[in-house]
Formats: C-alpha cells, sequence, structure tokens
C-alpha cells in the first residue's frame, strides 16, 4: 500500500550515532596526518542513518513519481518510450562498467568496436559519414556543433557572427548559440507553422554562419520546404544544423544529411530508449558532413585493421567538450537498441510513432483546437485556447486533471508560438487502448466543471504547490 | 524484434479512423525526392538471446578492473559502491520519468533532488548547489562562464596548470569563440605557482581556478590563492574532491566562491568514463547566475510542504538566448546515486573512507619508492594519489611490465606534461589492500 | 494609468521633474504590464551610479514562468533605487505610478519625448491588445 504521508527528508531521520556503512579495518600503518592547516576541524555536518532508514526512505520517495514504467507519458517532444530491461542489465555487464577510461586501449578493445560500430549506425541514420560521440546531452550537441561551425568560418578567415533559429525552436537553441558566442536571429513561422521563408530570406546574408532547424519541427510538422532551405543557406556559404529530438518521426524514412543537413545530434534518452532517469543522463553525439570532419571534438574512435583506438591527433580539431569519453552507458543501450530492431525495425518505429500520433490526433480534434495542420508526424500541439475564453479551462487545469485520471500530463505551454499549448507525443510503444483511454479521459475532462478543473490534481501525495512563494523566497537546502 | 504494440487489426482499424489506406500515407508530407528508397545499411535484427551473446562477447573483449589491480586515477577513481545505491537508483519511478515539470506527479524526484542540494552544501559549506551538471569538466566550464556574467567588464581568466588537464582543454574550447583571454599559472614542485598568480591578478581578471588536491594529487593552498584573487576582486573557483572532504577543509571554508567537482567518486561506477556527475555549488550572492535546475521547498494548497524547480527564469526554455547555460537534460539520476552514497556513509563514513584513502596511498608511496628507482616527483602533502619518477625514465615498459603482471599501476603524465615524460601517477582507494600494493611494489621493483 | 506621465512601446512610464537646473526623471512600468506579467517574483535593478540609455536594458522583471526586459525611456546616471519594491513586490501592482517606482534617473541629455506615448495614446494601444 502507497504511503500518503509526506516523506521526511533525510536531515530529519539523521539521529546521532547511528550509520549504515562500515569500511574494513585499515591494514596498513597509520601515517602521519595532513598538515593541521589543510584538515577540517569540525565533522561534515552530513546525516547518520542507517541502511534501512535510507533504504525505506528512497523507496517511499520512488512511489511518489510517475513513469513509463507505471503510467502512459505522453510528454511531448521527450520521447517518453518504453526503454527495454535487456538494456539496463546489459549495460550493467562487469565487463562494460568496470573499465577505467584510462586502461590501455589494448584492454578495452571490445569498447571501443561497440563504440566505432555505434559511430557507424549514427553515420548510417542520419546520412552524415563523420561521428562523435562525446557531447553529454541534446543542448551539448548543439553547442559542439556550433563551435565547430565557428572553426570552420575561422579556418575560412571569414568569422560569421549569427545564427538564424525557428520562433518554434526549442530554447536550447539561441541558449547555445549565445554561449558558442554567436548572436542568435530569430526566424518567425508563418500561419501554416513552418519556417516563414520570406522572413528567411530578409534575415539570410553572409554574416549568417547556422540555420537551426528542427524537423519534424515541435509543432510536429514536417518542413516540406526543407530542400529549398538548405539550398538558400548554402548559397550564402551558410551551415545546415539540425536539432535531431524529433528524429523517432523519420527514422528510415529520411536521412537529414540527403536533405542538406550539415551537422545535428541526436537524442539517444529519446530516439533510442535510453532512460531518461528523472531528468537524465541523456547523450548528445553529434554526426557532421565530411568537410567537418576535421574540426570534431577529440578524440574520435578509429580503426587500422582489427584494432580500435582513441584518435586525438587532430590538428583542426576544437578540442575537448566532455572529459574522458562521453556518456558512455547512455550509448551502450543505444547500440543494444539499434542492434534489436535493425533497419526493419528502425523503420517500424517511426510508422507506428506516426500512426499512434495521428490516431489520437483524430481522437481530439472534436474537442480541442488544432491550430496547425490536419495531420502530424510523430507528436502534435492542440490548443485550450477557446475552452479557456469560453469554459475557464486552461491547458494547466487540464494537464492536472489528467494526473487525476492516471496519465502523465503532456507537455504545456510550449511552443511559445501557441497559446495554451498542450503538445502531446503517444510514441510507438504504445498500444491503440492506451491512446483510446487517453483519449477518453480527455472528453470527460472538457466536460468537466471548471472549478472541479482547478482543484486538480487531488489525488496525489501533493496537491498544486505555490510557485510564487518558491520563486519569491527560495528555499533551497534544509536548514536545522 | 521491435518493442510495438499494436496488431495489425489495431494498424487497419487506425488508417480508417485516420482516414488513410496505408502506412506509409502519413509520410505524405515528406517531398518524394528525400524519402529514403531502400533499407538503411545497418545490421539486422537481434534477439534477446543473440544481443546478450553477441554483447557480452564484447564486454569479455575487455579488461576490467576486477580483472586487473586498479591503480589509476586522473580524476575517475576504484572506489567501493555500496549495493543499496545500484538497487534503489535503478528503480522504475527514478529511471524512466523525466525532469519533474509536474511537480504533483514527480515529488520523489524532486524531494530527491532538494536533498542532494543540501548534501552538496554541507558538504562544500556553500550556500547553494545546483541540481547537477554533467561532468566535472563541463562544471569548471559553466563555473567560469558564470564568473564571466557576475563580473561581465572583465575579460581574462586564471587557471592553473595543476587543473586536471582535460577539463583545462574543455574550458578552452568553450571560450574559444569568445573575447577572453586564458592566463595559465604554471606548477612549480607540482603546486600552483602563487607568486605567479600575484603577477597577473589584475582589475581584469574575472576568476582563479585551482584545483586541491590537484591533478597530481597534490595539496593545493587555496585559501592564499582565494586572498589573492579577491584582492583584486576576482572570483576564486576550486575544483574539489568530494572524498577528500572527509578530512580536508572545504571550499567555503578557504575561501572559495564557486566550487565544482567530479562526482564519480560518490556511488558512480568507472564505465569507462561516464556518465558522471558534474557538481556546482556557489555563494548566494551568485545564486541568480547559476546555471542548470534548481529545487525549491514551497507548500500545496493544503499547507503541505512539497519541492518544485525554481527560478526557471535563469533557464534555456524560459530565457532562451539570456539563460545562465544552455543546459537542459542534466544528470540527475548521478545525483540520486551520489545522495543515497552520501546518506549511506554519513559523517563518519567520509570520514573515514577518506583516512583510509589517504594511509594506504601514503603506504603505497613509501613502499614502491623503497627501492631507489622511483621517487616521488614532487615533495608536497598528497591525498590519495601521488606522481613518481622513474630514474631510468622507462615508464612505458614499466607500466607494461606491471600490466602483464595484472596491474593497471598508474597513469603516464608525459601525455599531458612532456616535462614529466618520466613520471606517472599513482592513486589508491580504500578498495587497495596492503596485499596488492606490496605485490604492486614488488612487481615494480623487479621490472 | 495616470496623467502627467510618458509611457514607452515596453511599457515602462516616466515622470520628469525639474529641480535646481537639474532634470530628474522616475521610472516604473505601467499597471497593464504588471497585469500581463501575473504574479511577479524578482525584480532585477541597476546601482546607483550605473549610466541607463534611451531603449536599452536598464533590469528585468519576473514572473514564475517568463521574464521581462525593462527598456530605459530616457538617457542619464541612476541617482536612487527603491529598494522597498525589491522587498516587496506587490507595491507594483498596489501603486504602480507612487510607491511602485523603480528608479530615478538624473539626465544627461534632454529626453525623446517623440519616442514616448502620452497616457490618452498609450491607453488606446493597450486596450487595442
Amino acid at each position: 500500500m502507497r504511503n500518503k504521508e509526506v516523506v521526511r527528508l533525510l536531515f530529519e531521520l539523521s539521529r546521532p550515532g547511528r550509520r549504515a556503512v562500515r569500511w574494513p579495518a585499515c591494514d596498513v600503518p597509520e601515517c602521519e596526518p595532513p598538515p593541521p592547516e589543510a584538515v577540517r576541524e569540525e565533522p561534515l555536518p552530513l546525516p547518520e542513518l542507517s541502511e534501512l532508514d535510507v533504504v525505506r526512505h528512497y523507496t517511499s520517495l520512488a512511489t511518489f513519481n510517475l513513469a513509463v514504467d507505471t503510467h502512459f507519458y505522453p510528454l511531448g517532444s521527450c520521447t517518453m518510450k518504453y526503454n527495454p530491461k535487456r538494456n539496463e542489465k546489459l549495460a550493467n555487464l562487469p565487463g562494460l562498467t568496470d573499465l577505467h577510461p584510462y586502461q590501455p586501449q589494448a584492454s578495452v578493445q571490445g569498447m571501443l568496436r561497440l563504440l566505432y560500430e555505434l559511430q557507424q549506425f549514427l553515420a548510417e541514420i542520419s546520412g552524415l559519414p563523420a561521428v562523435s560521440l562525446q557531447p553529454a546531452a541534446g543542448a551539448h550537441g548543439e553547442l559542439t556543433a556550433l563551435l565547430i561551425a565557428a572553426a570552420y568560418f575561422r579556418k575560412l578567415g571569414e568569422p560569421r557572427c549569427k545564427v538564424l533559429i525557428p520562433d518554434s525552436a526549442h530554447g536550447t537553441n539561441p541558449a547555445s548559440a549565445k554561449m558558442a558566442g554567436f548572436e542568435p536571429v530569430e526566424v518567425r513561422s508563418n500561419p501554416q507553422g513552418r519556417i516563414d521563408l520570406e522572413d528567411l530570406a530578409v534575415k539570410l546574408d553572409d554574416k549568417v554562419a547556422v540555420l537551426m532547424i528542427t524537423n519534424p519541427n515541435t509543432l510536429g510538422l514536417f518542413e516540406t520546404h526543407i530542400v529549398d532551405i538548405t539550398r538558400k543557406v548554402h548559397e550564402c556559404g551558410g551551415l545546415i544544423y539540425l536539432d535531431g529530438a524529433n528524429m523517432n518521426a523519420v527514422l528510415g524514412y529520411v536521412r537529414p544529411g540527403d536533405c542538406g543537413v550539415d551537422m545535428m545530434h541526436f537524442n539517444p534518452h529519446k530516439t533510442f530508449s535510453s532512460p531518461h532517469g528523472g531528468g537524465g543522463p541523456g547523450a548528445g553525439p553529434i554526426c557532421v558532413a565530411e568537410k567537418l570532419a576535421p574540426y570534431l571534438p577529440v578524440p574520435v574512435i578509429g580503426r587500422r585493421g582489427e584494432e580500435y583506438f582513441l584518435d586525438d591527433q587532430r590538428p583542426d580539431s576544437i578540442g575537448r567538450v566532455r572529459s574522458f569519453f562521453g556518456n558512455v552507458a547512455v550509448l551502450v543501450r543505444a547500440w543494444c537498441y539499434l542492434r534489436t530492431l535493425g533497419p526493419d525495425g528502425l523503420r517500424g518505429v517511426a510508422e507506428h510513432a506516426v500512426l499512434n500520433a495521428n490516431y489520437l490526433l483524430t481522437k481530439l480534434k472534436p474537442i480541442l483546437d488544432v491550430p496547425y495542420g490536419e495531420r502530424c508526424m510523430h507528436e502534435f500541439v492542440v490548443s485550450a485556447a477557446r475552452v479557456k475564453r469560453e469554459r475557464g479551462i486552461s491547458a494547466l487545469d487540464i494537464a492536472k486533471r489528467l494526473i487525476d485520471y492516471g496519465f502523465h500530463p503532456p507537455t504545456v505551454y510550449f511552443p511559445l508560438t501557441v497559446k495554451e499549448a498542450l503538445m502531446i507525443e503517444p510514441t510507438e510503444t504504445e498500444s491503440r487502448e492506451t491512446l483510446d483511454a487517453f483519449a477518453q479521459a480527455l472528453v470527460k475532462i472538457v466536460a468537466e466543471d471548471s472549478q472541479v478543473l482547478q482543484q486538480a490534481p487531488t489525488t496525489t501525495p501533493v496537491r498544486r504547490p505555490d510557485e510564487v512563494t518558491a520563486a519569491r523566497h527560495p528555499v533551497l537546502k534544509w536548514t536545522p | 524484434m521491435s518493442y510495438l504494440a499494436n496488431t495489425p487489426e489495431d494498424v487497419a482499424c487506425m488508417l480508417r479512423a485516420v482516414g488513410v489506406s496505408e502506412l506509409a500515407a502519413l509520410f505524405a508530407d515528406i517531398p518524394k525526392e528525400i524519402l529514403c528508397t531502400t533499407w538503411l545499411d545497418l545490421p539486422p535484427a537481434l534477439s534477446e538471446l543473440e544481443l546478450t551473446d553477441r554483447l557480452s562477447q564484447l564486454a569479455g573483449d575487455n579488461v576490467s578492473v576486477g580483472q586487473k589491480i586498479c591503480f589509476l586515477g586522473g580524476g575517475s577513481y576504484d572506489h567501493f559502491i555500496p549495493a543499496v545505491v545500484e538497487l534503489l537508483a535503478s528503480r522504475s519511478e527514478f529511471l524512466t520519468s523525466y525532469t519533474p515539470y509536474q511537480p504533483e506527479a514527480s515529488q520523489g524526484n524532486l524531494q530527491a533532488m532538494f536533498e542532494y542540494q543540501t548534501l552538496i552544501c554541507q558538504l562544500t559549506g556553500l550556500d547553494v548547489s545546483n541540481a547537477s551538471l554533467y561532468d566535472g569538466g563541463s562544471a569548471t566550464a559553466e563555473a567560469v562562464l558564470m564568473a564571466l556574467s557576475v563580473l561581465p567588464a572583465r575579460k581574462k581568466v586564471v587557471v592553473s596548470q595543476t587543473v586536471h588537464p582535460e577539463y583545462r582543454q574543455i574550458l578552452a574550447t568553450y571560450l574559444a569563440n569568445q573575447e577572453v583571454e586564458i592566463l595559465t599559472l604554471p606548477a612549480e614542485n607540482g603546486a600552483t605557482s602563487l607568486q605567479k598568480l600575484e603577477e597577473v591578478s589584475d582589475d581584469q581578471v574575472a576568476c582563479v581556478v585551482i584545483q586541491h588536491p590537484n591533478f597530481f594529487g597534490v595539496l593545493e593552498d587555496v585559501a592564499a590563492a582565494a586572498q589573492i584573487a579577491h584582492r583584486e576582486g576576482a572570483l576564486l573557483i576550486e575544483v574539489f574532491d568530494p572524498i577528500s572532504l572527509g578530512m580536508l577543509k572545504g571550499p567555503a571554508e578557504l575561501g572559495a566562491d564557486i566550487a565544482v567537482a567530479e562526482g564519480q567518486a560518490l556511488g558512480i561506477p568507472l564505465g569507462f568514463g561516464g556518465p558522471y556527475l558534474g557538481i556546482l555549488a556557489c555563494r548566494e550572492p551568485f545564486l541568480r547566475r547559476l546555471p542548470g535546475r534548481l529545487v525549491g521547498q514551497t507548500q500545496d494548497r493544503d499547507g503541505r510542504r512539497c519541492f518544485v524547480l525554481t527560478l526557471q527564469t535563469r533557464e534555456q526554455h524560459i530565457r532562451r538566448a539570456n539563460a545562465t547555460s544552455n543546459v537542459c537534460t542534466n544528470h540527475a539520476l548521478l545525483a540520486l546515486r551520489a545522495s543515497i552514497y552520501l546518506a549511506l556513509l554519513g559523517p563518519q563514513g567520509l570520514a573515514e573512507v577518506a583516512r583510509l584513502c589517504w594511509n594506504k596511498a601514503h603506504y603505497a608511496a613509501q613502499r614502491i619508492t623503497a627501492d631507489g628507482r622511483l621517487k616521488l616527483a614532487f615533495d608536497r602533502p598528497f591525498f590519495k594519489e601521488f606522481a613518481v619518477r622513474d630514474g631510468q625514465g622507462q615508464v612505458k615498459s614499466l607500466l607494461a611490465h606491471a600490466e602483464r603482471e595484472g596491474f593497471f599501476a598508474g597513469l603516464p603524465l608525459g601525455r599531458w606534461y612532456p616535462e614529466l615524460d618520466d613520471c606517472f601517477s599513482v592513486a589508491v582507494t580504500e578498495r587497495r589492500s596492503r596485499e596488492q600494493i606490496d605485490a604492486l611494489a614488488d612487481c615494480l621493483s623487479h621490472a | 494609468m495616470q496623467e502627467g506621465l510618458w509611457y514607452s512601446d515596453t511599457h515602462e512610464w516616466v515622470r520628469i521633474e525639474r529641480s535646481a537646473g537639474e532634470q530628474v526623471a522616475t521610472v516604473g512600468i505601467s499597471a497593464f504590464a504588471v497585469e500581463q506579467l501575473t504574479d511577479l517574483v524578482y525584480v532585477e535593478l541597476p546601482k546607483v551610479g550605473d549610466q541607463v540609455r534611451t531603449g536599452q536594458e536598464f533590469g528585468t522583471v519576473e514572473s514564475v514562468k517568463a521574464a521581462s526586459s525593462l527598456y530605459s525611456p530616457v538617457t542619464g546616471e541612476v541617482v536612487e533605487v527603491n529598494a522597498k519594491v525589491q522587498d516587496d513586490l506587490d507595491l507594483l501592482a498596489r501603486d504602480p505610478y507612487g510607491e511602485g517606482w523603480l528608479i530615478k534617473v538624473k539626465l544627461s541629455q534632454e529626453p525623446d519625448l517623440s519616442r514616448l506615448m502620452d497616457e490618452e495614446t498609450y491607453r488606446k494601444r493597450v486596450s487595442s491588445q
């Protein structure tokens, strides 16, 4: 039975002298202590707990989360698909986890081979030949690729300062551009929810280093003019970056490299089923065109005959973006996933992700407005603007009420270009019954009294929190 | 093989509902010229049984630290991980949830993050910690970017040569397209030259970065470096080793304004380098410049204590180009592991593991240098790692010999420090027994 | 909305007073802006002695899930900052044109009133949104 009491904090459970871990007695002679000025005088104020305290505490906390393993989790743009258990088990083989990053390379040939194969898989899926597995997350991949673009234009002797970004893009795009030293410039969407080609033409000039594009975009729409767009940017000497967050929709159908994309990242925690871990870790491997290969961060995995090696002798490389060799355990899961699916399985992912999204879209159209598109790719955005105006029901109310019906809410209030947005991504691993049940719940919710909805959720361990007080008077740690 | 749920009947029925005749019709928005006309050139699908065999084979082609005795360090350490860490952190509700945007459905993750922030503040003595970054290296770069935004008029960053070479490379990569100058402080006898720091300090320096214990394991005089930095109004960033804080003074006490660390030592497997944990904490005045997520305490409508993501206007999903960082997905699951580890150890457990590391490292240093061929490279106090110089200058063959005898004996330093081409570093954690240390010493002296 | 104030496109207001041969401008944000932002949680303001320029950012106001830049309607030196507002953000909603002022600026050049709106023009603009 679920413990509905608010769990006490670790620090409130602490009792002086209680402990869980016992270390072996020291088997070497005690040596001289550190110089007194370096030594801590007071013991650390950490909590003191028994092993059962810790186990019960975290087990209780776990029951307070909704997760893919427990609930339908249609969080748009995050691709919350099933995370295969076999991948968890296999990624934890001691022959993979118990490797030190500085072991001699001859002693990690199996690992290097696996990562080399993954580089090849990603090159094939993206249609871009050169790969770096280093970046630790999608945003980190964006930053890495933009630093590559900066190095490329420096080498050409024509430094460029601007990065064009559609207004519907993820916030990471402009943030990464700024962090890489560029000036982000926003490109408007047209009334169909796609990039406004006229606005693009106005903003495109020889100061533009990169156009960042998400395709399918965050509205779940394919940028139908992608080839035209990449050609225009290339004519101005610029590069195209693809935010690969939505690759689940087009696996095996479209290879970004074939559309003129020069650089992209994958999110293995979205597209390739690695679990999201309550916020991470993910990974953000990038694939780039041949002309950008020299600038990839080091090390890249190379192969000489039957030997695999870490290649860090790359004079034009931008350098390192992460210590050691990236989020390897996440990459191992991606390798497992790709080996399990094969080329036909991968195409099936795209087909069923798009089928599930369109089926749900069809079911929801009668009850909520769909501002863009009759059809969608892997996700779609509905708007609660009308029900808010007419009946006082906001996107937030709907989201909160869904929890009472046993569903994790979709992404809300994103993209910023849609008012009262609910962004729904069912993923390919959900069944028709689940989608039917979800649609049924939404039908009921939209018909409910707004007073009821504003009280939701009522079945959760806590009700709506006071976020204003949290931000006005931040309490960011426990104090005695 | 795939993980699809819909049966052929479901598919037919769903296609009818949508109003198309076949799956391919759902992709009609995609211009024909860019549609793939052939299958991707990928290896064919494997069953679970085949996959298990294939991956076990690849894993078997590696030599793990369970098969050789590991004295490698350099920012990644073979510490012991209590079973509870792995078992709790692999629970589905932690593993398969995502960023807690809906607090009512994520109190478990939110409370765990709030506790993590508190534990890091307790460890460092600093006022605020974020909810995690990727690793020690990128956390160091983020800390420097943070200092530059706190002091926007200043365009110089001073970094000690004894900071992990890969962290310094990351910093250089991050700053390559910015008008910022990086000054590197030389090492003298394995520690940062404070005299040089005095010389380069001026009102253009935004921050000084010092690692303690440093890349060679040597203890640095962080307090003195902080004093010099503060005299000119610069911030002091300390890169610390969380295990060392069981014994050594923490960043706040030493005068650090921002502290960062690689959190791998706190219950995270070696994993060939990742995913690890980037720790970042700071003093209160810099709170609004902090990168990454923050969890705050508040109350729900019934007055119950609860937790939410807060101060989100710093972040990319709201502030976009003006965010404090681009970080979105962080390393929450690794922060959870670190929290469980610290909760299990408590103050006494951490003090004991620090002392074990200290005693064993010093015992090892004494044993390894006993026969005279290997000498300590630096005459300075060190923590759990130390550099030795081979009088015969045969580092490569010596380490190869040790490997044949069953040891990953150390990390050659010439790769990053050409002047230390005849040196390697040796890390000794609580896992190494006296017997193993004696065996390594014997092996090295019989090379 | 109040008479005697000038309003900017970006919803700041300014009142200019002359004393002892100097022009001092008091700057705040309009009731409309406060209402749009809902529950404000933080205001970041410059320090006394900082220079502000017409059209340039001098601070930010934040709600839980939005941040808006504040743009100066005048050019000069900040001579006073309203610390009370930072402690009690509700002042902005209660009295946006009085106790909810944000900064006072000693003008270093004549204000460019052509870039600003009088009360009536601003009222029309806001009601059309």
